[in-house]
Parts: structure tokens; sequence; C-alpha cells
């Protein structure tokens, strides 16, 4: 049995962990389209396999059939082998012993996928007495002992705590705990980075990578980002529709992709460091703001507890213009204030404190009849492109109805002309046109979100993460199209994103915030190429590159450490808990904002001690 | 992938629904086709005494078709009349329901923050009370078979789980991104609710109100029955239904017509509801 | 408490939240009951002034009584009193347990005939709750564990045909067919400690919640077995009966825990129809008998009755849910 089929590398040693071989599932009857047809694959031991893939290529539901954990309904065939067992004929209580002991499983989204009413230590413990069969005490010792293998701060306090009670990267490493609580000796992650924050995600990659390598696990992979398998990968399969594309090492997939559909998904996640290929020419501080924001505070009522409410600062003395014609990128992790920022500066939110102002006018004390005429000329794009659009409106009626309200002197066939025009500048085909919502793609709702902003023509547009919720190629497509309507109509951008390449890719200048503090303002070329805040080099060293030569070793540099978390703001410089440059100078006193020239700013006490000459990557 | 197979399930059990709607409409039509057009059919008025047929069962003596009371009277046409009243009981009442729930709940949802709490936290003190409790206090003192007092008496307290409901709807919607989108566009707050909050409310009011009907019927047939509602010779199918279960010792059918006749008329309105949910509104169970 | 708990066990509750946990719950609990009074109050109040602005008086209507009599009877009872003098009086008399005198039942105390009728009435509503919760749990559960199943589909059609039929409507056609037809138990009337008399009517009054109950059970079940978060139990390896037991049957209560609160209400309204068709000597026949007559102490006593009744039953809910669900311990509501 040669269990890689058509693949140049000669077989490896007989002895796999899991194999997989022509395995089909299909739902409801042989006229639909099988969600997984005819996939074979192999993990051995101590081995990484990475299997890529956009939402609904079946990358899941091919590893959840193989074990068993198929959704009712579905028609599993084919042979599956975890080591000499024959899985898919296997009774239920074999496949129980396998589950959670021999083979353990991360999932995505651990908020939902973590029982609400269980203590985390009690859910840790279920596999160690199932499958271990170790006395109580042991089992709690394990149980303390895993968390900490996992990097999880306070294990003896977290253990007693219910899901809801930590943040998200804590959740995933309980979740991690969990599986590996059976000593399992093959781990299948399935998308264990989405949703988390870049640090976040670069310390989930590396405990895996060093669980990996520590226990001499298998270890599947299953994720959209190339950049995710980069680093730890050793042998890649790429999947769409259900099908097995290309299967081969992580450096002959990357490096040299057979298949142009994975050459497209490789080409669209971005070259992070790659010259700015949309920066036009020196815009940057030159044109008189359209935007200023200055001294914002924006502070939001918490109760705890029920009835006691105290303040918590979302926001603190943020200061930050936008040029006409420019493009600001605002990033940080989540929680840091960006999105806030963006809904206090188009007077979403009242801010506590602070001024906007709109081509020179105060917004604050402008009457709310008097800002929604403004509006015009601020539009918003939003994160969840399908969420953003109403429900129960057509295309042509959601990209028409800014022009209602601010041209209401249009003619009905006026307005459907400049709706159609702007569809098409999108790249919407008049066949979607009367379509709503939801019977459109992810990339095609963004395009009318777009297409609405737009529409108007706005002097500014702010765009909170747009691209978050896209697959990988829906991505760059509607990167590409916001930097040409942008060229074309000569539209500020105000950019709101955790992902500093996209940034980097749109925008001039990057401002980068921290618990709702600036810490550094740059023109994004020299902010890639000389951080001068410790905070923006650890996010830039998170960033993961599609590179099997570079990853590994930058993913061996990541903190496996969580970090501070964000809701207790220490003293000082809020980020010294974090630093490895942190003085006692840090703790006294919060840096002030000052210039570091060439139209640069930055919020550290030593950023000139420590970042000369520092980093490339 | 799993997405296809919640499709499936979910057709099937739509396709079912859907069958059961179009059986409950029918119903209803019937129903109130008879109600208005069925007395015509019979030589009695419903109020007509008959001494010579007392208590006759059903069966074609003197055309009592369905038989007599002990007074008498005709009980098919009694028990039309009841249906008619029952019939526009319930509409009125749910209408008076539908304008306070869904102000109510709509303005509680979009307030937010301290009017939403102090509103609905009147909800709460209400819904926790006993709901005929107070239709009874106000009956009783206001005056029995008073048919305003009832109707309003009714549908002031039939607009509470709809107000729940609004609320929550408006809600949810409310921090939608495309409320948001909205309002960044320049919309105003009244162009908001009318644009974008109260279509995307439609369906489930128009389920929701559907399934307050026949609880109006109810609780005016309750109330019927314990006397507190219309009164004699006026007929409704509750105090019908209370007069017969004086008698069903001797005359059971005086029981049993006006019943079946009220549980399909629930079942109709029920099958309907329930249909209408299931589409417009999948989650609200 | 947490020493307490491993002496009781024989073993320390190893993962169990933290002792705050408890305290934050008793804190709760607490603060709700306090709760409980201004609503009643409000409610006392309210219904005090609203009965007596109605049109009529207990000595008004019926038997055409003498100027002087009427004016006697008046003052005996203080009637003539200015409304808020009467207000304060009453509220003076129930301070110290004293519901005061029934107008329309003569030499009764309204404290008496509660005390009389209250545990027919009790008996009849923690029956009927009791038929309720054992028939509907474990029909629920088991029409959502084979999906479309026979037992399913019947409850489907069951509960259909129940939510139209109404208790005035139920209740008359039991007694018809068990006590008048088949004779198998009394058509009416009860007997302390006689159980062949409660067997009626608390089917009556129990039918309608069973089939809400078994219904939110089914949906609720249905819903958290979809959940990730039981696919990531099924793949600890832990087995399907280990998994509904452990992780989904509490969540899956909660909806019909947050149930409770209107099941009580339903309860008592449910018990004016079932004891007047059963003719049970509870205490629901005052409520509507006195507001007619006008006895104003009697309709206050019954307001105090079931109002009490209703909002600790919701409170009890409240606290059942915050006990299931981790997530609803810190918020109010």
């Amino acid at each position: 049995m040669s269990s890689i089929p058509a693949d140049g590398e000669p077989p490896v040693a007989p002895a796999a962990l899991l194999s997989i071989e022509a395995l089909r599932v299909c739902f409801g009857g042989p006229a639909r389209a099988a969600a997984v047809a005819d996939v074979s694959l192999a993990v051995h031991p101590g081995e990484c396999l990475g299997v890529v893939g956009e939402s609904g290529a079946g990358k899941s539901l091919t590893f959840l059939a193989a074990l068993g954990l198929a959704p009712a309904g579905a028609a599993v065939s084919g042979r599956v082998r975890l080591g000499q067992t024959d899985l898919l004929a296997a009774p239920e209580a074999v496949l129980d012993r396998m589950r959670g002991g021999r083979v353990g499983f991360v999932f995505q989204d651990p908020m939902t996928s973590l029982t609400p009413h269980l203590t985390i230590g009690a859910q840790i413990a279920e596999p160690i007495v199932r499958h271990r069969a170790l006395a109580r005490r042991a089992a709690r010792m394990r149980v303390l002992e895993l968390l900490e293998q996992v990097r999880m701060p306070e294990p003896a306090r977290r253990m007693r705590q219910y899901p809801h009670e930590l943040s998200g990267g804590m959740r995933q490493r309980a979740m991690l705990a969990i599986a590996l609580a059976g000593e399992p000796q093959l781990l299948i992650a399935d998308e264990p980075t989405t949703a988390l924050d870049v640090t976040l995600q670069a310390q989930i990659l590396a405990l895996l990578a060093h669980f990996k390598r520590e226990r001499g696990m298998g270890l599947v992979l299953i994720t959209h980002d190339f950049a995710a398998v980069a680093g730890v990968a050793d042998r890649v399969a790429v999947m769409r529709a259900g099908q097995l594309i290309e299967t081969g090492t992580v450096r002959e997939v990357l490096k040299r992709p057979r298949e142009p559909y994975t050459r497209e998904l490789l080409s669209a996640s971005a070259e992070p460091f790659a010259p700015n290929p949309a920066a036009p020419p020196g815009t940057s501080g030159a044109a008189p703001a359209v935007l200023a924001v200055d001294d914002l505070e924006v502070r939001f009522a918490q109760s705890v507890g029920g009835v006691r409410r105290r303040w918590f600062t979302a926001l603190e003395a943020v200061s930050v213009t936008v040029a006409g014609g420019e493009a600001l990128g605002v990033v940080g992790e989540s929680g840091c204030g960006k999105s806030t920022l963006m809904r206090a500066a188009l007077q979403l939110i009242r801010p506590h404190r602070g001024r906007v102002q709109w081509l020179g006018q105060d917004l604050l004390g402008l009457p709310a009849r008097r800002i929604r005429r403004l509006r015009r000329d601020l539009q918003l794009v939003l994160q969840d492109p399908l969420a953003s659009l109403d429900p129960q409106l057509s295309v042509e009626q959601l990209v028409g109805e800014p022009l209602q309200i601010h041209e209401p002197s249009l003619s009905s066939e006026a307005r459907r002309v400049r709706v159609h025009a702007m569809l098409e500048r999108v790249g919407l085909e008049p066949a979607l046109y009367q379509r709503r919502a939801h019977e459109l793609s992810g990339g095609q709702c963004q395009r009318v979100g777009i297409a609405r902003a737009m529409i108007l023509a706005p002097r500014l547009l702010v765009c909170d993460e747009p691209l978050s919720a896209l697959d990988v190629r829906a991505q760059r497509q509607i990167r590409l199209l916001l930097a040409q309507l942008r060229r074309g109509q000569g539209t500020s951008l105000l950019f709101v994103s955790h992902d500093l390449s996209l940034v980097r890719h749109l925008c001039e200048r990057a401002l980068v915030l921290y618990l709702g503090r600036m810490v550094e303002l740059a023109p994004t070329a020299q902010l890639f190429t000389r951080p001068l805040h410790p905070y923006t080099r650890e996010l830039l060293e998170a960033i993961a590159l599609a590179d099997p030569d570079l990853q590994p070793a930058r993913l061996a540099k990541v903190a496996l450490g969580e970090p501070a978390a964000p809701l207790e703001r220490p003293g000082g410089c809020a980020f010294r808990v974090r630093c490895a440059h942190a003085t006692a100078l840090c703790a006294e006193r919060s840096p002030p904002w000052v210039s570091a020239g060439e139209g640069r700013w930055v919020a550290c006490h030593h950023f000139r001690l420590w970042a000369d000459g520092m980093l490339s990557p | 992938m799993p997405g296809s197979i919640r499709e499936r399930v979910m057709s099937r059990g739509e396709a079912r629904s859907r069958g059961a709607m179009r059986v409950g409409a029918a119903l209803i039509a019937l129903l109130a086709l008879f109600a208005v057009a069925g007395p015509w059919f019979s030589p009695y008025s419903y109020r007509a005494l008959d001494w010579r047929h007392l208590a006759v069962p059903p069966g074609l003596i003197a055309s009592h078709w369905l038989g007599t009371d002990a007074l008498g009277r005709d009980l098919y046409v009694r028990t039309l009349y009841g249906l008619r009243l029952s019939l526009v009981i319930g509409g009125l009442a749910s209408a008076v329901s539908v304008l306070i729930g869904v102000s109510w709940g709509m303005l509680a949802g979009w307030a937010g923050g301290r009017i939403d709490a102090w509103m609905m936290r009147v909800v709460d003190v209400l819904y926790a009370l006993p709901y005929l409790f107070i239709v009874l206090i106000l009956t009783a003192m206001l005056g029995r078979g008073n048919l305003t007092v009832l109707l309003l008496a009714i549908g002031a307290v039939g607009w509470l789980t709809l107000a729940r409901v609004v609320r929550a709807q408006t809600l949810s919607l409310k921090r939608r991104e495309f409320i948001e989108a909205a309002r960044a566009t320049g919309l105003s707050p009244r162009q908001i609710l009318w644009r974008h909050v109260l279509p995307n409310l439609a369906g489930t009011l128009v389920a929701y109100s559907t399934l307050l009907v026949p609880q109006m019927i109810v609780y005016e047939s309750f109330l019927s029955f314990l006397g507190l509602g219309v009164e004699p010779p006026r007929a409704s199918l509750g105090s019908l239904i209370n007069a017969g279960a004086r008698q069903m010792l001797t005359a059971p059918w005086l029981l049993l017509v006006p019943a079946v006749v009220l549980v399909v008329l629930l079942l109709a309105f029920n099958l309907l509801g329930d249909g209408l949910r299931d589409v417009f509104d999948p989650s609200g169970r | 408490m947490l020493l307490l708990g491993s002496v009781v066990t024989g073993r320390p509750r190893r993962f169990g939240p933290r002792s705050r946990y408890t305290r934050a719950m008793l804190g709760y609990a607490l603060r709700r009951m306090a709760g409980i009074v201004p609503v009643l109050f409000i409610l006392l109040t309210v219904s005090f002034f609203v009965i007596r602005l109605a049109p009529g008086g207990p000595f008004a209507g019926g038997r055409a009584l003498s100027a002087r009599t009427h004016a006697e009877l008046e003052q005996r009872y203080g009637l003539d009193r200015p409304l808020g003098a009467q207000y304060v009086a009453y509220l003076r008399a129930l301070v110290h347990g004293d519901l005061g005198p029934s107008y329309s039942i003569r030499g009764e105390s309204v404290g008496a005939l509660i005390a009389a009728g209250l545990p027919v009435s009790a008996t009849l509503g923690a029956a009927a709750l009791g038929l309720a919760l054992l028939a509907g749990l474990p029909l629920g559960l088991g029409a959502a564990l084979r999906r479309d199943g026979l037992l399913d589909r019947g409850l489907a059609a069951f509960a259909a045909l129940t939510l139209a039929l109404p208790s005035f409507v139920t209740g008359p056609l039991l007694a018809l067919g068990f006590g008048l037809w088949l004779r198998w138990l009394p058509v009416a009337g009860w007997q302390a400690g006689a159980a062949r008399y409660l067997i009626l009517p608390a089917v009556t009054l129990a039918l309608p919640l069973a089939v809400a109950i078994a219904r939110l059970m089914r949906a609720s079940l249905l819903e958290v077995l979809n959940a990730s978060y039981i696919r990531t139990a099924r793949a600890r390896g832990l087995g399907r009966a280990r998994v509904l037991w452990r992780h989904a049957l509490r969540p899956a209560l909660v909806p019909v825990v947050s149930y409770l609160g209107p099941a009580a209400t339903y309860l008592v309204t449910g018990s004016l129809v079932v004891e007047t068709v059963f003719e049970l000597p509870g205490t629901g026949r005052y409520l509507v008998q006195g507001a007619i007559d006008r006895d104003y102490p009697l309709v206050m006593g019954m307001v105090l009755v079931y109002g009490t009744l209703t909002l600790v039953a919701n409170l009890g809910a409240d606290l059942l849910h915050a006990w299931l669900d981790p997530r609803a311990r810190h918020e109010p509501r």
C-alpha cells in the first residue's frame, strides 16, 4: 500500500498512524454531489499533515467522518485504519476508546465547543478518567500538569472556572489540554487559530509544534491559511469541493505548487513584507486633514455582579488625523479599542472627552440632524458582509438607499442608472441585482457593502475589518477593489484591522493601539522595517509567512505564554508586563507620546535604546 | 457540508407544516362562512323558545338538527352565534393586543437602557400575575356582559408575550450590523424603524398574531364559562359549554356540540399559527 | 460550606466552583426575595383602590336593605370612613396577620376561609405539576432522541390536539367519560385524603402543562444535541449515554425551568376552572364570587395568596436557572 497516492516522493514507512483510503461522504441520496469524494490520506507518527482548503472544501468533514463524528444523515464509505483497527467497521464502543484516547481533537471556536456548565478542570479530567483510569486525586494532579504544559496562566484558579470566564486564548489552551489529556498518538486540530489575534495565533501554532516534537505525536492541522501550515507541517494536502487536489511535502506544495488552484490560493495569501504595490506617491501628512481626532476618550459602563457599575476605559488620549486622499490603518489585538475609535470618529457612539473634527468643523456639538447630513461624505464598510445587509432588501434596493436618503430629488430612473453603474464598478453581474443578501457569497455581499458605501462618492471611507470574514481568494479580490476605487476617487481611508499585512498593502500610515492607547504611528514602510515600539515588533514577529524556509524559525521564537488580560490595565506603561525591555521607569510613569522624526510617533521610554538595528524578518 | 443536511431536514419539516397550514386556513374559512351563513338555514332564532321541544337530542325532529336545550332553544343556531362571537372577539382582542404589544416592545427595544428596563419591568410584573386574575377583577367590577369591557380586558393582557417577543427581536436587530450600517448611511431613527426594523419583524408578527387569536378566544370562553362574559339569552361557546356541563348527565349533546366546535376552531388557528411561525421564525420555537 | 460538603460526601469537591459562587447565589437569592415585597405591596395597593372605585358596594346589590341597615353595616365594617383611613387600617391589620372579616360569608374571617380552602387547592396544584413533570420530561426526552420516530410524531399530533382543548372543555369531558359513562371515578366532590377525588381534576389541570413541558424539552434537547460542545464531548470518547447525562441534560433543562414561572400562573388560573367543574372546596371560587359580591377583604386575601404564589414561583424558576447555567449567575434576570 502506498500511503500517499500520486505523490512524487517514495512511499514513507508503511506504519501509518492513520490511513484514509477512498473516503466518501454523502448527504441525502446519490443525486447530491459527495461532500467528500474519494479522499486518500495518511498521517505518520511524529509527522504533521497540513490540510488546506477554503470553507466548504470538506477538510474537517473528512476527519470527523473518519472517526465516526460526521453529522447524522451522512453516508460514509471507504476504509479508515487507525493502527490495526478498521474504524469504519468498528463498533461505537471501540470508537469511543479511540476518540479522546489515541486521537485527540482540537476544534475551532472554543467558546461554543466547551460545555458551558462544567468547569474546565472537570472537562479536562473527563478523558483522563475515561482513558487512563487514574484515581481522582491523580487525575487532579494531571489536570494541573496539563494546564501548565499548555501555558495556562494561574492553572490552579483557572481549573475551577467556567469557559465563559476565560479569554479566547485561554479557552483554546483549555481545549488543547482536553485533547492532550488522553495521551493521544494523533492530534487533529480543526482551524485551531481562526478568530484569534495574531499574537495568539502564533502562540497556539508554536504550542502545537512544541507538542508534536516533544511527544512524537502525529498532527493533522486543518486550516484555510497556508501561512499557518508553513511553520508546522511536514506534508500538505490541498482540498477543494470535497476532493484532494494536491499533496506533497510542505516545501513542494508551497514553493512549487503543481495545481493552478493551489497557486491561486498561495498568491492570495499576500506576501506581508513585499513592497507596497498600491502606495500612491507621498501623500502622507502633506494634504490638509479631513478628519482630526483630538484627545479622544471613550468609556463603557460595565455591570459587575448585576448592580454595581464600573467604568471601563476603551480608549484614552487618542489623537490622530487623516489627510485628504490618505489611507490610515489602525491595528491592534481585539479589545485594543480600534473599532471603538472608528465608531467614535463616526459619531456612532458618544465619546467621553475630546474632539472630532470633520473638515475643520467640530462634530461633537452638532445636532443629530446636521450629523446625518454630513454622513454622505463619511461612509462605512463593516466586518460581517452578510450581517451588514438588510435581509429583506434586494441588492439594487440596498445600494440605492443612500441615494434615496441623501439625494431624494433623484428620479427612480436616474437612481437606477447610478446604482447599476456602481454595481458594475464593483464587479457584480446584472443577474445578481434582484437577489437578497443570503443568496450571495461572502465576497459578493462585501462588494454590495462597498458599492453602498461608495455610491455617494464619500470623502472618507471607514472600514472595520472588512476582509476578516472572507475566504482568502475573496480577500484578495476585495483588497484590490478597495485600492482601485480609492485611487479612482481620491477617497481617504480609515482602515481598521488586526491584520498587519493587509494594512501594509492598503495604507500609507498605520496607528498601533494597545489597550486603548496609542503606542506607535508611522508610515507603513518604516513601521514594517524598523518598528520603534516593542509591541509593534511583537505583532510583526507574530505574522505568519507562507514560506516553509522562514516560518519554522519565526515560530520557534514565539513566546508560549498568555498575553496580559486587557481588562486589567497595569499602571505606568500598559505594555510593560509583556515587554522584555521594561525597567522600573516603565512601571512608574506612562511613556509620553513623542515624535521620532520622519513623521513617526511612539510612546515608549526606551525606544532609542533598543530599536536601532533590530529586526528584519 | 452540515448546512446541506440541515437544509434537507428543514425542507421536509417545512413541507409538513405548510400542509398543516393549509388545512388550518381552510378550516378557519369554512367555520367563518358557517358562522355567517349557517343560521339562515334554520327556521329558529337564537333566543326563540320552542316549548314543544324541550331538551331534544340531535336528529331531524322539527328542524332542530343539533337538538335543543332545557328551554327549547335551538342548539345549532346558538352554537353558530357563539362561534360568531368567538371569532369577532378573538379578532378584535388580538388587534388590540398587537397594537399595544408592538408599540411597547419596539419602543422598549429601541430605546434601550433605563427606559427599556423600566418598561420591561412593568411587563414582568404583569406577567408574573395570573393574567386572568386582572381580567376577572376588571370584568367583575366594571360590569358583566358588557362586550366592550370584555374586549378591552382580554386585549389588555394579551399583549404581554408579544411585547416581549417584539422587544427581544428589536433589540437583536438593533445590534445587527445592517442597522449600524443604516445609521452610518445617515438614516434617522424613524427611517430606520420603518424601513429596516418593522419589515424584519413582519414575519414574526404575522405568526404571533395568528397564534394570539385562539388564546383570545379561550380567554373569552373562559370568562363566559365562569359566568363573567356574555349573559343569556346571548350565547358564547364558553357559556354554552358551561351550561352543557351542568346538564351532561341528562343531555350530553349540550356539552359535546359547542365543545367540538371550539376545539376545531382552536385547532385550526393553532395549525395556521404554528405553520406561519415555522416559516417566518424558525428560531422562535 | 465546602468543608461540610466534603464530610457528608466523603470526598472533596474537586473541580466544583469556588465558594464565591455559593455566596453570590445566596446574595442573589436574598436580593430577589427582597424584591418581592415591594411588588406585592404595589399589587395590594392597586387592588385595594381599584375594587373600591368600581360601581356598587358590598351591600348595594342583592336583597333590598333598608337605608338604616345599610348604614349600620357600612359603619360596622368601617366603610363609611375616608378611603385613605380604610387603607391604613387594612394595612395595620395585615401586618398583624389579620385579613379581615368576609362580607358575603357571614361569621367567617377571610383568614379562616383561606386556611380551609388552601390545602385543597395546593394539593391539586402540586399533584398537577408533579404529574406534568413526570409525564412531560421523559416524553420530550424520548421524542428528541428519536427524532421523527413514532413517539415524536405521536407527541406532535397529541400536542396540537391538547393545545386546542382548554381545561374547561377537558374537565367536563373527562367527568362525562370516566365519571358518568365508565363510572370509574367520582364525577365531582372532595374527600380529604381520598386520592380518587384528586385524579380527574389533577389530570385535567396537568394535561396542557405536560404537553408544553414535553414540547419544550424536545426542542431544547434537539438544539443542545446540535451544539459544538456535544461534538467535543463525543470526541473525548464519552459514550452517548454519558454525553447525554453529563453534557446535554442540564443546558436542555434551562427552557423548561424558565417555563415554571408561567406554569405557576397557568396553574392558578386553571385551578379556578377545575375547582368549579369538579366542585372542589378550594380557594378558587372565592376569587370570582368575592369579586362579584364586592367582598373586598376576600378579594384582597385572594390577591395576596395568589400574588405571593406566582411571584415565589417565578423567583424559584430564576434561581433554578442560575443553578443550571453558570452564565446566568452574575446577571439579574
